[in-house]
């Protein structure tokens, strides 16, 4: 949309949602930390990531300027890989044979 | 109510479900007992928080450049979560790692030909 800035309530609740993501990301970092086992810890950096993503579509939304939603994609992507990579190296020792 | 505050409000709550979603999901992360468990917590709530989130973006940027990254963004997250969650637990059940009782799992043989 061309228009101007949003209402106030709009902002509120994006910055909420800021804090509210943020502390979720502190949260699964303990999971990420304590997991006993190494899957434990790689689902926790996944959700890590799918949070940060979530939290650049949020500031895309707070400061209006689109390419941190680009952005977010380029994390999503980069998680994928990430995950990938971590199950084929901790199953077969290698990741590209 | 005029066209504009419709718009913020669909905005307002697809943020407000977007972030419950986020929320439930990781509150399954850090409860549920195993490892298996604790995927299917984060891999399906977590893709529709932000799968929300991408959509509020879609409403606010509109259907042009950056709501279309946006529909992308849904699609690619739709696609590519299960994906890595299926893999996880193969990695997990190929470690060793223990299922909850009674528990089971496809038979090894068919598991280990597709490689």
């Amino acid at each position: 949309m061309t228009e101007g800035a949003d209402p106030a309530f709009v902002t509120l609740t994006v910055r909420a949602g800021l804090v509210v993501v943020a502390a979720l990301c502190v949260l699964c970092a303990y999971r990420a930390i304590a997991g006993p086992t190494v899957p434990d810890r790689v689902v926790a950096i996944d959700a890590i990531v799918t949070n940060v993503v979530a939290i650049a579509v949020l500031f895309a939304l707070l400061t209006g300027r689109s390419l941190f939603v680009t952005g977010a994609l380029v994390l999503a992507i980069i998680g994928f890989i990430t995950t990938v990579s971590v199950a084929k190296f901790v199953t077969e020792g290698e990741v590209i044979e | 109510m005029t066209l504009a505050t419709l718009h913020s409000v669909l905005i307002v709550a697809l943020i407000v479900v977007g972030c419950f979603f986020l929320t439930v999901g990781t509150i399954g992360l850090l409860r549920f007992p195993n490892v298996y468990n604790r995927m299917h917590a984060t891999s399906k709530p977590t893709t529709l928080g932000t799968a929300a989130i991408f959509f509020a973006a879609f409403v606010e940027f509109g259907p042009g450049n950056a709501g279309l990254t946006s529909l992308l963004g849904i699609f690619f997250l739709f696609l590519t979560v299960p994906t890595g969650a299926h893999m996880i637990a193969r990695a997990a059940q190929r470690m060793g790692v223990p299922f909850m009782e009674g528990v089971t799992w496809p038979e090894p043989s068919d598991d280990d030909s597709e490689e």
